[in-house]
């Protein structure tokens, strides 16, 4: 059990931490974009996406939420010796990770203050599925029009009408993931 | 020599790209955000660099947290890549990341520039990061941060419209020339860093990734591909992108940015390209602009 927690980190950080933060940088610059990632093994049920986006932006200094089903002791146990990240409660949460259904009501998260709108959750979402077909994307970073299998449609449209308030999203399935910004527009359906 | 990134290994060896890990945490955290709020300056906890304030150490910073070890560096200062700062930072980073570095606008992944866009455009799978000095476009109109602060949340810009005005009242056009304000996604007004207003039209809908770092100012901010960057203007007195009436004096370029050069005590000048890299370009596919040494010779 604990010979797990301490095994699926990052071999060589500063380099695996940078390839994987370039992957995430492209992602939520050019929003619906799929992107691969690896040097994770984090233990079920999380992704090694999900593993790759928590060892590469959290540490000590921010605050994770886990939900649902991610919230097992093997995945405490992981996050306490990979990453050091105090774990709280979802309004206070930089970070959160978990089902989409499980970090419901989103609104619970932080969107940000009118003058500092950084200070806003970055919520990483498991899904079953990532491809680029389903609801219309526009916005920064997308040239004319693209396409994302989300969960939903009616929460990132109220996300986006709190422009420049907001969370912002990072779908990870597997090894792959992509980002939506609070700045894009999602088509209705 | 060492693998980047392998380790102590002597004296000489750094953490990749020189800043430690949770540094690197902190900035790339701050960039997400920026991405996701273009044209808002992200504060962050700007280290003290190995050279001076005003040297590009927002820049470097940035550049540091973005880096891998497949990157090809292109690092220019005023256009140029062969002056004292963009050589000092191109070596920094060959020693500390071990990354490739180049001349090339083409051939660069990544390019960070202190005040200006190169010629060439830039495309997919490039970034651009600038070197900033002071971020805030409304610093010199109002010295406050608390005020500034407030009047971006409000979106109130009259300030700076007043100022254009102003211009336009003494001097019978809009006289600001360089870090020309720009309104992004019809939402933030924000600093281009110290680019010639010429270099304005590139900011907006470019594909590659434009990141702004400012190391004393501590902020972070960055434009993703394809955002809206709108120049302030008035209806009467529209934006115009100018440059010096010439054509360059080496290779014949006649839309590109020109640096002047000023050759004898007897008032006798040049114009030269300011971007060094699309000049020797040109003049190697045999372009060839008033002052180029004859062939033969």
């Amino acid at each position: 059990m604990i010979a797990d927690a301490l095994a699926g980190g990052f071999t060589e950080a500063p380099v695996q931490s940078a390839r994987a933060f370039r992957e995430v940088l492209e992602a939520m610059a050019r929003p619906g974009t799929i992107h691969r990632v690896t040097g994770a093994r984090p233990p079920l049920p999380v992704s090694v996406a999900a593993g790759v986006t928590l060892l590469t932006l959290c540490d000590g200094t921010t605050p994770l939420h886990l939900a649902g089903e991610a919230d097992t002791p093997a995945v405490r146990d992981w996050i306490a010796f990979h990453i050091g990240a105090p774990l709280v409660a979802a309004d206070d949460a930089d970070f959160a990770l978990g089902l989409w259904a499980d970090l419901q009501p989103v609104s619970r998260f932080r969107i940000g203050q009118p003058d500092y709108p950084d200070r806003s959750a970055t919520l990483i979402v498991e899904v079953d599925r990532l491809a680029n077909h389903g609801p219309a994307l526009t916005g920064p970073g997308i040239e004319t029009a693209t396409w994302l299998s989300l969960p939903e449609t009616r929460t990132f449209r109220a996300n986006r009408a709190l422009f420049p308030l907001g969370f912002d999203t990072i779908f990870t399935c597997g090894d792959r993931l992509a980002a939506l910004p609070r700045s894009t527009r999602v088509e209705a359906i | 020599m060492s693998e980047p990134g392998s380790g102590v290994s002597g004296a000489d060896a750094y953490n990749f790209a020189y800043l430690d890990e949770q540094t690197k945490r902190m900035i790339r955290r701050a960039l997400l955000k920026a991405l996701a709020v273009p044209g808002y300056q992200v504060p962050f906890a700007s280290r003290e660099m190995p050279m001076p304030y005003g040297w590009g150490t927002g820049g470097v910073q940035v550049t540091a947290a973005c880096l891998v070890p497949e990157d090809r560096l292109k690092v220019i200062d005023q256009g140029a890549d062969d002056t004292t700062n963009a050589v000092s930072i191109r070596k920094f980073f060959s020693r500390t990341a071990g990354v490739e570095t180049t001349e090339h606008t083409a051939e660069a992944t990544l390019i960070q520039t202190r005040h200006r866009i190169p010629e060439t455009p830039l495309r997919k799978g490039q970034i651009l990061v600038y070197q900033v000095p002071i971020p805030e476009p409304l610093r010199f109109l109002e010295p406050r941060e608390t005020e500034t602060r407030k009047m971006h949340e409000l979106e109130e810009y009259g300030l700076m419209h007043v100022k254009l005005y102003e211009d336009i009242a003494r001097h019978g056009q809009i006289a600001t020339s360089y870090a020309y304000p720009v309104k992004v996604e019809g939402r933030y007004v924000m600093d281009p860093s110290p680019i010639p207003k010429f270099d304005n039209p590139k900011l907006g809908d470019n594909p590659a990734i434009q990141l702004f770092g400012a190391g004393r100012e501590q902020r972070i901010y960055a434009l993703p591909p394809w955002t809206k960057a709108v120049s302030l203007d008035f209806d009467d007195h529209p934006f115009q992108a100018s440059k010096a009436p010439h054509d360059c004096d080496l290779c014949g370029a006649a839309h590109s940015y020109l640096d002047e050069v000023i050759t004898d005590d007897r008032g006798g000048r040049m114009f030269v390209c300011s971007d060094t890299d699309f000049c020797t370009g040109r003049q190697a596919a045999g372009h060839r602009g008033r002052l180029s040494p004859q062939e033969g010779l």
